[in-house]
């Protein structure tokens, strides 16, 4: 709750506010009782309509300024919890938009994407729930206190018994519900993964004819998140009626203490005493109660929080230096020297020892196995993550020297999965160059051999692109990644797998149309189709991370038992030889 | 169709209560043990009343013995009507919960029945997000608020019109008096709460946005930070912030000053009591001792009040929640399988295209008239550009979608006439997408063929070549994947579903660019071992590398949804068209 503590701290003047309209509205309710007091005790016995119409008239005051303050409270009180939540929630997102792809890893996408959302409502919802009753409860318990003391200390003391048994029945029924709110938690977590599974897998359920499966298998998790929630549901609604009678009980004590006192002590007591005491009492007890349901709410919300505070107290691993160089007069070159890489937590390294130098106009694809380190190779280079051993330079200097945004505008990088955001077409190719004008954003969309499809659609370059770019073809929406990327005329091209969903034809038009536009560029193709690199200026053959041979196509067939493999294995004789 | 407009009003909670129809009995207990505890609860302060009498007594000094008596006697009654109130009031919640807990679990699992009966298309047109939404969140919202609001309303009904009976038994004209302002008050309450679900619906749709957004740009992560555009993303999300602060607080607030207004209305009828209690009492006609106990009633008539008015709110937002849920309910299913379903007597595996019609809109054709005869046992690959609709033939055969015209017949059976669970029987696939659950790998291969043994499921794995990189994983078979798989290689997935396949071994096979991505060596051994499992079976492959194919017995070449080549390689590249420029394409580079 630190952070969530700070934001509170932001909204100082709105707390003291908060507090000093909280105590309007207490004094008002407070105050009517004693009016109505004067009315019995003066007015009535004397007759005197004036004081009447004087007492009733400052009563009628009361109430409006009581109106007031509880409004003005609400007014303050929401503008504080949905301000925290708002600030909160930005801090969070802004955090996320700064990590690297390690963290994104650790954390993992689906975990920042609910506690950025749920998360943090969460903690917003308890704030709004809770915050007038953090203020109210202690105030009232402060005047009741005060209060009771003052008429009486004796039959106060009863206080120093109740307490105690609320506390200890409160900390045991807490030691049940905690954890039980914890489970909750991961059994609902549970319930909405499978009902995502099923979503995204509802055509091999189908053509599996798992339907019944699936649904035992959601049944199991419904009943068992059912069961939990009961007993948790059946641990705090006892609360209640146990407070209930514990006030009850206390307030008997208080009248038998009295009785007793007066018959067997000689002490002497007003009726109206043993009534007042009564009612400070319940007031203070009241706000324990209140207080408790804060308390109630609490670990939910501080589980919430703390989920929201790993992710601001998490500093991305891939900063800045201090001092950034980026003067360089060199473009288009690329350099691996000795690079080795181990993911976080890994045993052996991904990458082992990688070395190689690309000039402007060359291009250098890698191929190799499936899970073999081609992808990590590329996500090197716009440090999407930092090299463990030996270094990377780009136009000659090292990437981790450059400041992130320097580095990264001289890169065009399609990933390997060709993610759009919502939009329209042309919002997602200015993605790569916002001041790119009509024309470039043709241009680029032309190369990528999208332009046929573009215009087929009603709404051309305005036509809408859904979350995530669902509403095209896997090939369509690979080559508007591909758009994207050559927009920017960067200077050094990075193709992770971007070819697979596109069929040969469209793959050859569109390296063709590309080999225009790096002439002073490097590109670096990740591939698994042979015909896609075959006439590259540099195969880099990957095996198990290691590199087994770099070379051109005919060298690496000559020299390269991994590559000849590979190469069998796409072609037969013939058209190898062709 | 009819129910598809936004339903709203009473239908909504008719609905809702519905759910709770099997639980009848234990609801009316529960109701009961509510009255009951809530009478007890408004004679305590009756006996604690008659119990502060006979202190005065005693602190008056008269008549000791009687008065210590009936001092006992009503502080025991008052320790008794509290003890009663706790235990009945605990009893009806612990029944409510279980009524409500059962409703919800009832409702989920109508919703997971709903999604097996959902027309393919639905998934293919809805965000996953959306349906998403209304089965967990829309869900989360009405469970919480049944379990809130129930004991509550009960609870408040039941002490305002037992309160109210007391304060008539003491005065007609006060209670008259005192309770004018409860209309006003409702009115003024109405008026507010209306307001503030307006605000409330607008914040639901910004959260929706902001939610939205969140997660498109956290998926997209990398993409953002290899353009480097951060700064840009996040002013956009500030904005969307700002506009939902805007919303909710608006909402909070709004919602907020319902209490305060209500307690003060009730504070203002105090004051009006007590100065007309006064007026009454000068002109005589009215003790003091009526006053003071009227008045103390009247202060407690408006905390049920409040809640009564809070509880309307939640009731909103479980209507507008249930509404989402039942809209999701009434969603047109899937056309029903026919009533008297036919199946070959012996299945051998010809397919059989009969100029069938397509397209996934009403107004929009793909197919336009697609017809061939595949005989048993026979490989037909399906090659052309991409968008050229290949994955809709797999949607066809499967009965994913129905044709719009023309027909499909397996063995002279119209696929139609068959039941869609047989007739899926008959098919293996192995999709573009890899879909593996939250499971083992085990469970995973399992997948295929729900009673398969462990020497089954791991003698399927060797032959997809799976079995050496499962061995290497800790657990091995017993390795739990993540959510998406997400913690194996996307290769491995793919071996993963291979696998799953071949220990289903059915009829006919379907490979949908199933190796795209598995490494090309890997990928020789995969090809050897379909070659097996395809061996007298009816297959379809779409793949994009012509080599593996050209052992097919048919090769369609597909462009805009209609056949435009049929025939085997030889004749295909004979004939020198679309495919033989298509397979030239492939290797045109080292011509050059």
């Amino acid at each position: 709750m630190k952070s969530v503590m700070k934001e509170l701290l932001g909204y100082k003047k709105e707390l003291v506010l908060i507090v000093l309209t909280v105590i309007g509205t207490t004094m008002c309710t407070l105050g009517l009782p004693s009016l109505l007091t004067r009315l019995i005790d003066e007015a009535i016995p004397e007759k005197n309509l004036p004081l009447v119409f004087e007492v009733g008239g400052i009563m009628l005051l009361l109430v409006v300024v009581g109106i007031l303050c509880g409004i003005a409270t609400s007014r303050i009180s929401s503008t504080v919890s949905m301000g925290v939540g708002k600030n909160l929630r930005s801090k969070v997102f802004t955090k996320v938009q700064h990590f690297s792809q390690t963290e994104i890893d650790r954390f993992s996408t689906s975990s920042l994407i609910t506690r950025t959302n749920n998360d943090i409502t969460q903690v917003q919802v308890f704030l709004n729930q809770c915050l007038r009753i953090a203020v109210q409860a202690p105030i009232m318990c402060i005047c009741g206190i005060i209060l009771a003391i003052s008429s009486s200390p004796k039959l106060s003391s009863v206080l120093i018994i109740s307490i105690p048994i609320m506390a200890i029945v409160l900390v045991m029924i807490g030691k049940v519900a905690v954890p039980l709110s914890t489970k909750i938690q991961l059994k609902i977590d549970r319930i909405n993964l499978v009902m995502r599974e099923k979503l995204t897998g509802v055509r091999v359920i189908r053509a599996f004819g798992t339907t019944e499966f699936e649904s035992k298998r959601f049944e199991a998790i419904n009943r068992d998140y059912q069961k939990t929630n009961k007993k948790m549901q059946r641990t705090t609604n006892s609360v209640l009626p146990i407070l209930t009678l514990i006030l009850s009980f206390t307030a008997a004590m208080v009248m038998l203490m009295a009785a007793n006192q007066v018959a067997n002590k000689g002490m002497d007591y007003t009726i109206g005493e043993v009534m007042a005491i009564i009612q400070y009492i319940m007031q203070i007890m009241m706000a324990v109660i209140m207080l408790t349901l804060v308390f109630i709410m609490l670990p939910r919300a501080a589980t919430a929080a703390k989920r929201a505070e790993e992710v601001l107290n998490t500093e991305p691993v891939i900063k800045n230096k201090e001092v950034t160089k980026d003067n360089s007069d060199k473009k288009g070159y690329l350099t691996f020297k000795n690079v080795s890489f181990t993911y976080d937590g890994a045993d052996v390294p991904a990458i082992k020892n990688l070395s190689f130098e690309a000039k402007p106009g060359e291009t250098t694809a890698i191929i190799g196995g499936t899970g073999m380190g081609k992808s990590t190779i590329v996500n090197l280079i716009p440090r999407l993550y930092d090299v463990t051993e030996g270094q990377i330079l780009v136009d000659g200097i090292d990437v981790r020297d450059y400041d992130t945004k320097v580095l990264r505008q001289k890169i065009g990088f399609v990933p390997q999965k060709a993610v759009l955001f919502s939009g329209t077409i042309d919002s997602n190719i200015a993605f790569g160059d916002a001041n790119a004008d009509e024309d470039r954003i043709e241009e680029a969309v032309k190369i990528a051999q999208s332009y046929d499809f573009v215009m087929k659609k009603e709404e051309g370059f305005d036509s809408p692109i859904s979350q995530g770019g669902t509403n095209v073809s896997g090939g369509q929406r690979q080559r508007l990644a591909i758009a994207r990327a050559i927009v920017r005329k960067p200077e050094i091209y990075v193709f992770d797998d971007s070819f697979s969903a596109l069929d040969f034809k469209t793959d050859k038009l569109l390296r063709q149309a590309l080999s225009k536009e790096t002439d002073n560029a490097t590109v670096v193709i990740v591939a698994q189709r042979i015909s896609t690199i075959m006439e590259a200026d540099r195969i880099i053959v990957v095996e198990n991370g290691e590199v087994a041979g770099i070379g051109t196509h005919s060298e690496l067939l000559n020299n390269c038992d991994v590559y000849k493999e590979i190469v069998n294995s796409q072609m037969s004789k013939e058209d190898m030889q062709r | 169709m009819s129910k598809k407009h936004k339903s709203s009003g009473k239908g909504v909670y008719k609905r809702l209560f519905s759910y709770f129809k099997p639980y009848k009995g234990r609801l009316i207990f529960a109701i009961l043990f509510v009255l009951l505890s809530t009478v007890c609860y408004s004679l305590a302060p009756l006996f604690m009343g008659n119990a502060t009498n006979s202190l005065a007594i005693i602190f008056t000094g008269g008549n000791g013995g009687e008065a210590v008596k009936s001092f006992i006697m009503f502080l025991a009654l008052m320790g008794c009507a509290y003890l009663m109130n706790a235990v009945l009031s605990y009893i009806a919640t612990w029944l409510i919960v279980g009524v409500t807990e059962n409703t919800i679990f009832d409702l989920r699992k109508s919703i997971d029945a709903k999604l097996s009966r959902l027309p393919l298309n639905y998934y293919d047109t809805n965000s996953y997000g959306d349906i998403l939404s209304r089965v967990t969140n829309d869900v989360d919202t009405v469970s919480s608020s049944l379990q809130q609001s129930i004991y509550q309303v009960l609870n408040a009904i039941f002490t305002i019109v037992i309160i109210m009976s007391i304060m008539f038994s003491i005065s007609g004209i006060l209670t008259v008096i005192g309770l004018a302002v409860v209309p006003v008050a409702l009115y003024i309450a109405s008026k507010i709460a209306g307001k503030s679900q307006k605000e409330f619906n607008k914040q639901q749709e910004k959260t929706g946005n902001l939610n939205g957004y969140v997660e498109e740009y956290y998926s997209g992560h990398n993409v953002v930070t290899v353009f480097g555009k951060e700064e840009d993303v996040i002013d956009e999300f500030e904005q969307t912030n700002d506009e939902l602060f805007e919303a909710s607080q608006k909402g909070q607030f709004l919602a907020g000053t319902l209490t305060p207004i209500m307690q003060n209305m009730t504070n203002l009828g105090y004051a009006l009591v007590s100065i007309a209690g006064a007026f009454m009492a000068i002109a005589g006609g009215l003790s003091i001792g009526m006053i003071q106990s009227f008045t103390q009633y009247l202060r407690q008539f408006s905390q049920p009040l409040t809640q009564v008015m809070q509880i309307t709110n939640i009731i909103q937002a479980t209507g507008s929640a249930a509404a989402r849920i039942f809209e999701f309910l009434d969603e047109e299913e899937e056309v029903k399988d026919t009533e008297n379903p036919q199946f070959p007597s012996t299945l051998k595996g010809a397919v059989d295209f009969d100029h069938i019609k397509f397209g996934y809109l009403p107004h929009q054709t793909l197919i336009h008239d697609l017809y061939i005869t595949i005989g048993a046992g026979e490989k037909t690959a399906i090659v052309g550009p991409t968008g050229a609709g290949k994955t809709t033939l797999v949607n066809l055969i499967m009965r994913f979608y129905d044709v719009k015209g023309g027909s499909i017949k397996i063995d002279g059976i119209d696929i139609r006439d068959m039941e869609r669970s047989r007739l899926r029987e008959i098919f293996g696939m192995v999709l573009q997408d890899t879909w593996l659950y939250n499971g083992t790998i085990r469970e995973n291969i399992r997948y295929g063929k729900l009673d398969a043994t462990d020497e089954e499921v791991e003698a399927a794995a060797k032959k997809a070549r799976a079995d050496a990189f499962i061995k290497t994983l800790p657990g091995g078979y017993d390795f739990v994947l993540q959510e998406g798989a997400s913690n194996i290689a996307q290769g491995q997935r793919q071996l993963i579903t291979i696998a799953r396949a071949m220990l289903n071994n059915p009829p006919i096979l379907i490979l949908d660019e199933a190796t795209s991505s598995v490494d090309t060596r890997t990928e020789v051994l995969i090809q050897e071992a379909m070659a097996a499992m395809m061996k007298g079976k009816t297959s379809f492959v779409i793949a994009h590398r012509l080599s593996t194919i050209k052992d097919s017995d048919n090769i369609l070449y597909m462009q805009d949804g209609d056949i435009l080549e049929v025939g085997n390689h030889e004749t295909l590249m004979a004939k020198n068209g679309l495919y033989a420029k298509l397979y030239n394409s492939q290797f045109a580079d080292s011509n050059e």
